[in-house]
């Protein structure tokens, strides 16, 4: 049971994958890639989790006391911003197809320009 | 190329690369296992040293606080990105569209919402320090408040504050304040944002140094980035719709 978060995290990202290339619409592409993102953000909490640690947040809690790793979760902050930054410009990308080709079907897309 | 061949190539690559996955993940200690050193260095130095007592937001902000404000910037130019793409020159008289919310339970609840959240998001920043929260998290939830206002009132209430004039220089503001706050530690003769100003008193507003300017800079931005992606997105929906009406 020891591997089951690593195995999730891998199992997450290979369904974004999945997702990724066989989509049939920009708006749901973009989605998948945020769950691929979103594997990352299982691993990092689940290399840094330390059986029977706390939050790594001292208010009310006596310092030494067992916590989890805190540089993986700021790690974690990171990936999410960065996630929801891209996944706007990929949809402000999906929208300016729209407007140019009146389809958010990638197939379609390659099939006008091709 | 097909689909379908897309596919047939896809499945063994899949699979390849989901079998080095696997593998490098068995490598990994088991769950639970956390070997360090970094993250139990942290956790025993930083409340002592910075007198924070959220030690994710003193790794974010003041251990890290170099690489933050890279990321800081990823979310700047990406937003830039999008209003690139997305900011149509001219301005059409969407501001004056009628798409008021019928329901009055809406209307009333939906406004006491918007004093709620932004509430709760000023408390997030303030207290990133001392309880979980943070410039990031504040941030968003701050621009989740205010946007609430075009949900539960009109797009002519929105318009207000989620326009260019009023949240381009937020944005400018904030991003610009986290890099002044580390240029003045070099003018005082030490490295890029090295904290500066005491460490104060653990488990108050007054703790971390200089590291909740950052914070605040952080939160700052990060509220005024997102709002400005409602804003264009929001734009995309609404022009037509006055077109229609006019």
């Amino acid at each position: 049971m020891s591997f089951l978060p690593y195995g999730v995290a891998a199992w997450i990202c290979l369904l974004g994958l999945y997702g990724i290339v066989t989509s049939r619409n920009l708006i749901h592409l973009a989605l998948c890639l945020t769950v691929t993102q979103s594997s990352t953000y299982v691993l990092l909490l689940a290399v840094g989790y330390v059986a029977g640690g706390g939050p790594p947040i001292f208010k009310g809690v006596k310092l030494g006391t067992t916590a989890v790793d805190p540089v993986v979760q700021a790690l974690t902050l990171t990936d999410i911003v960065v996630s929801v930054t891209v996944i706007a410009l990929i949809l402000a990308l999906a929208l300016d197809v729209h407007k140019q080709a009146g389809t958010v079907d990638p197939d379609a897309i390659a099939e006008m320009s091709g | 190329m097909s689909r379908r061949t897309r596919t047939a190539i896809f499945l063994p690559a899949l699979a390849g690369f989901a079998a080095l996955l696997l593998w490098a993940y068995v490598g990994l200690p088991d769950f639970g296992h956390y070997k360090g050193p970094y993250g139990f260095v942290l956790d025993r130095v930083a409340t002592p040293e910075r007198h924070t007592t959220n030690v994710v937001n003193a790794t974010t902000y003041d251990y890290r606080g170099f690489d933050t404000l890279g990321e800081e910037f990823i979310l700047f130019g990406a937003v830039t990105g999008v209003v690139l793409l997305l900011r149509a020159g001219g301005g059409g008289r969407e501001e004056d569209v009628d798409d008021t919310a019928g329901s009055d339970l809406v209307r009333v609840f939906g406004v006491l919402g918007v004093s709620a959240v932004v509430l709760v998001g000023l408390w997030l920043v303030a207290f990133g320090f001392v309880t979980p929260g943070g410039g990031f998290q504040g941030g968003v939830a701050l621009a989740s408040g205010v946007v609430l206002l075009y949900l539960a009132s009109s797009y002519r209430a929105w318009f207000g504050v989620g326009n260019q004039t009023v949240l381009d220089p937020v944005e400018g503001f904030g991003a610009g304040a986290y890099v002044v706050v580390g240029l003045a530690a070099l003018v005082a003769g030490m490295p890029f944002l090295k904290n500066l100003l005491g460490p104060g008193i653990p488990g108050t507003l007054w703790s971390g140094g200089s590291a909740p300017f950052v914070n605040w800079a952080a939160g700052l931005e990060v509220a005024a980035a997102n709002l400005i992606l409602y804003s264009e997105f929001l734009q995309e929906y609404v022009v037509p719709l006055a077109r229609r009406q006019a």
